[in-house]
C-alpha cells in the first residue's frame, strides 16, 4: 500500500473500530435492538479487501457484517439507524445487524445462516457474467462455514463454470463457541479447496499491508474471468461470538499479546516505520472517526422508528 | 383466442421457452436441464442461459437467488419436490426474506420449479404432496396448476413475479392433453377459478384432486347434487374469498386435498371459513384428505393413504344430508 491507501485502509479500519465499540455499548444500554456479532480485531480483512473493490462490485457477508458494509460504503449512519431499528435505517428498521443490505453500494448483502451467503455470491457472479460485465462478487464468510456442505458445493461450482468469484475467508480459528480443532481435522482453509485448482492461500488477516498485496495480485484475474479465488486471512475477533456471549471456551488474550495483534495497531506501527505515515498523523484518525460516530448516534436517535404496518406490507414485491 | 392441444408438462416447457425468447434475463438451471448440444433449449438460449448443475441442490438454488438479487430471472428445475428438501434455508430462509429484511430495496425474481405427488408405486420419499410447508411461508408464492392451460399461464406469471415462486407440477398429470391458448398466456396468482358451478355444496381441489373432484361432481349430478367445484390454482397467495362468496351460495364445504391432513391447503381453507363463514355454513366443514401417513409402496396401501372419488362422493353426501347431528 502507498501512503494514500495506506491513509484511506487505516481510516475504514477505524470507522469500523469506533462503531462498533459504540454499538457494543449501545447495545448494553438497550439502544440497539437484537442479537449483534462484533468484528473487533478483524477490521483489516473488510478493509484491505473492500478497499480495493468498485461499487459494482458485489459484496456479501454473513452474521459478522457491520465491518464489509462499512468497508465497501454503507453510510454509517443509516447503518446505525439499521441497527437501531429506526426509519431510516439502511433496511427501513426491517433487517437489522445480521440483514444489512445497500445496494447503491454494492452491499448486496448479509445473511445470517453461516454459509448460506456463499452461493448467493456465485449466483451474482454468475449474471456478471452472463451480463458480460467485468465486475465481480465476493464473498466474507468465517472458517466455520467451511465445514458446510455448501461450501463444497460452491467451490466445486465457482471451479467448474469459472466464475468471478472471491471467496475471503476469515479464519479467527472458532466457529461460534468451538476451536477450529474441534470441527475439523484440516487446520487451513486453503487445502480444504486445493483439489478445484482455485488461486489463492493463506494471509495474516491482521497484516494489513500482506492482505492488501495479497487482494491486489488475486483480483485482476479474477475480474478478467479466469476463475475464482480463495483467500484464507487468519484473524483473531476479539469479543465473544455475540455480544453478551460469556466467552468461557476460550482463553483471553493479553493486552500486551492485543497490542501485538491489533491490525491498527501493527498498520499504524508499520506505516509510520516505513515513513509512509507521519506519527503526528495517527491521532486524527481515532478522533475522526469517534467523532463521526457520536455524529451518527445522534442523527439516528432522531430517527423515528418505522410504521408497523410496513411489516406486512413487504411481505411480498408488488 | 386460438389455442393448441399440448400435454400439462409440454405446456410448462412452452412458458418457459416463451418467457426465455422474450426476455434474455431468464436463465434455466436445473440437473437435467441442457447438458448436451443438441438439446433445444442450449440451442436456442445457449449454455450461457441454459446450465445443467451437479447434484448440488443447496449451491444451484442459491446461485439463483444470487442471480436474481444481481437482475436476472433464473428458472431451477429441482426435478421433484422433495429435492428442495436437501436445501431448505435457500428455499425458506434466503431468497425469500432478501425484499422484507431489505425494508424493500431489493427483488428476488426466481422460479423454483418442481414434480410432485407421483404416488404410482414410488413409496415414501418420492410422492410427497408437501406444499403445506411452503404455502405459509413468508415471501414465497406457490402454484399448483391442474390443467395444461393453468400450467402455461401459471408458469408465465411465474417468470414475470418479482417474487421467489415455487411451480409445483403434478406428476400424475405430466401427459395429460387438453386445450392452451397460442402464444402469450398469463394467469393471475391469487385467482381460484370455478371449475364447475353448483349450489348444492362447495367443492375445493388442487393439482390431480381437480379432476377428481370434477368426477365426483358428475357422479353426484346424477343423484341431483350439483357441487361447485373451486380450483384456487395457486395457494400463496390463496383466493379465500372466492372459496367465502361460493359457500355463502351452497351453505356446505367439502375440501378435497393430496396432502397430509395437517398439512395441507384444506385445513387452512377450513379454519378461513370456519372463522368468517360460520354463519353461512348448514353443515360441518368436512375434508377428504391425505392420512397424516407416509405413502406406502404396495397399491392397495397407496391407494388407502390417498384420497379418491369414492371418499369425496360419500363426504358429499354426509355434508347434503347433514340433520344437526354428527357429520
Amino acid at each position: 500500500m502507498d501512503a494514500e491507501q495506506t491513509r484511506a485502509v487505516l481510516a475504514t479500519m477505524w470507522r469500523i473500530r469506533a462503531f462498533e465499540e459504540r454499538v457494543g455499548q449501545l447495545k448494553r444500554a438497550d439502544e440497539v435492538h437484537g442479537l449483534i456479532h462484533l468484528s473487533i480485531g478483524q477490521e483489516g480483512v473488510a478493509a484491505a479487501v473492500c478497499g480495493q473493490l468498485r461499487t459494482d462490485d458485489a459484496v456479501y457477508s454473513g452474521h459478522r457484517a457491520h465491518g464489509h458494509a462499512l468497508a465497501k460504503g454503507a453510510p454509517m449512519t443509516r447503518a446505525l439507524a439499521e441497527l437501531m431499528g429506526r426509519r431510516d435505517g439502511l433496511c427501513r428498521g426491517m433487517g437489522g445487524s445480521m440483514h444489512l443490505v445497500d445496494v447503491e453500494h454494492g452491499f448486496l448483502g448479509a445473511t445470517g445462516v453461516v454459509g448460506g451467503n456463499i452461493p448467493l455470491a456465485l449466483g451474482t457472479a454468475l449474471a456478471l457474467h452472463a451480463a458480460g460485465r467485468d465486475a465481480v462478487a465476493v464473498v466474507f464468510f468465517g472458517d466455520g462455514a467451511v465445514q458446510a456442505g455448501l461450501f463444497a458445493e460452491s467451490v466445486n461450482l465457482a471451479a467448474l463454470w469459472r466464475l468471478p468469484v472471491l471467496l475471503v475467508c476469515e479464519n479467527n480459528g472458532f466457529a461460534e463457541f468451538s476451536p477450529r480443532s474441534a470441527h475439523t481435522p484440516v487446520e487451513r482453509v486453503r487445502d480444504v479447496v486445493a483439489p478445484y485448482g482455485l488461486v489463492g492461500g493463506t494471509v495474516d488477516g491482521n497484516d494489513v499491508d500482506a492482505v492488501w498485496a495479497a487482494v491486489a495480485g488475486l483480483l485482476p484475474a479474477v475480474r478478467a474471468g479466469e476463475g475464482p479465488a480463495l483467500l484464507e486471512c487468519l484473524t483473531h475477533r476479539l469479543r465473544g461470538h455475540y455480544e453478551g456471549d460469556p466467552d468461557r471456551y476460550r482463553e483471553a488474550v493479553s493486552s500486551a499479546e492485543w497490542r501485538e495483534r491489533d491490525p491498527i495497531a501493527r498498520l499504524q506501527r508499520a506505516a509510520t516505520g516505513d515513513g509512509r505515515l507521519d506519527p503526528d498523523e495517527l491521532p486524527g484518525f481515532e478522533r475522526t472517526a469517534r467523532d463521526q460516530v457520536e455524529r451518527a448516534v445522534l442523527a439516528a436517535r432522531e430517527s423515528p422508528f418505522p410504521d408497523a404496518a410496513l411489516a406486512a406490507s413487504l411481505a411480498y414485491r408488488r | 383466442m386460438s389455442t393448441h392441444e399440448t400435454t400439462y408438462i409440454g405446456a410448462v416447457m412452452e412458458a418457459i421457452d416463451l418467457e426465455m425468447a422474450r426476455d434474455e434475463r431468464v436463465l434455466l438451471l436445473g440437473q437435467s436441464v441442457g447438458g448436451r448440444p443438441d438439446d433445444p433449449f442450449v440451442q436456442r438460449y445457449g449454455e450461457n442461459r441454459v446450465r445443467v448443475t451437479p447434484i448440488s441442490e443447496t449451491a444451484e438454488i442459491g446461485m439463483a437467488v444470487g442471480a436474481a438479487l444481481a437482475g436476472m430471472r433464473p428458472v431451477v428445475d429441482a426435478t421433484m419436490a422433495e429435492f428442495l428438501l436437501v436445501a431448505m434455508d435457500q428455499v425458506v430462509n434466503e431468497g425469500n426474506r432478501f425484499h422484507h429484511m431489505s425494508g424493500g430495496r431489493v427483488r428476488v425474481p426466481m422460479v423454483l420449479k418442481a414434480g410432485y405427488g407421483f404416488t404410482a408405486g414410488w413409496a415414501g420419499q418420492h410422492t410427497g404432496s408437501i406444499y403445506g410447508m411452503f404455502m405459509g411461508v413468508p415471501g414465497l408464492k406457490v402454484a399448483l396448476p391442474s390443467t395444461p392451460a393453468d400450467a402455461k399461464g401459471l408458469m408465465a406469471s411465474a417468470i414475470r413475479d418479482d417474487n421467489p415462486v415455487l411451480f409445483l407440477h403434478h406428476y400424475l398429470l405430466t401427459l395429460d392433453r387438453g386445450e392452451v391458448p397460442d402464444g402469450e398466456h398469463l394467469v393471475p396468482f391469487g385467482q381460484a377459478v370455478i371449475r364447475r358451478p353448483g349450489a348444492d355444496v362447495t367443492l375445493v381441489a388442487t393439482g390431480w384432486t381437480v379432476p377428481m373432484a370434477l368426477a365426483a361432481a358428475a357422479t353426484l349430478a346424477a343423484d341431483g347434487i350439483e357441487a361447485e367445484v373451486i380450483d384456487p390454482r395457486t395457494i400463496a397467495p390463496l383466493d379465500t374469498a372466492t372459496v367465502l362468496a361460493s359457500v355463502r351460495r351452497t351453505g356446505r364445504l367439502v375440501l378435497v386435498d393430496q396432502a397430509t391432513r395437517h398439512a395441507s391447503v384444506s385445513a387452512v381453507l377450513a379454519a378461513e371459513v370456519a372463522e368468517a363463514g360460520f354463519d353461512a355454513l348448514r353443515a360441518p366443514i368436512v375434508q377428504v384428505t391425505g392420512l397424516d401417513a407416509g405413502i406406502a409402496y404396495s397399491r392397495p396401501m397407496e391407494e388407502h393413504v390417498l384420497p379418491d372419488e369414492a371418499k369425496v362422493v360419500a363426504a358429499v353426501r354426509r355434508v347434503v344430508e347433514y340433520s344437526g347431528t354428527r357429520v
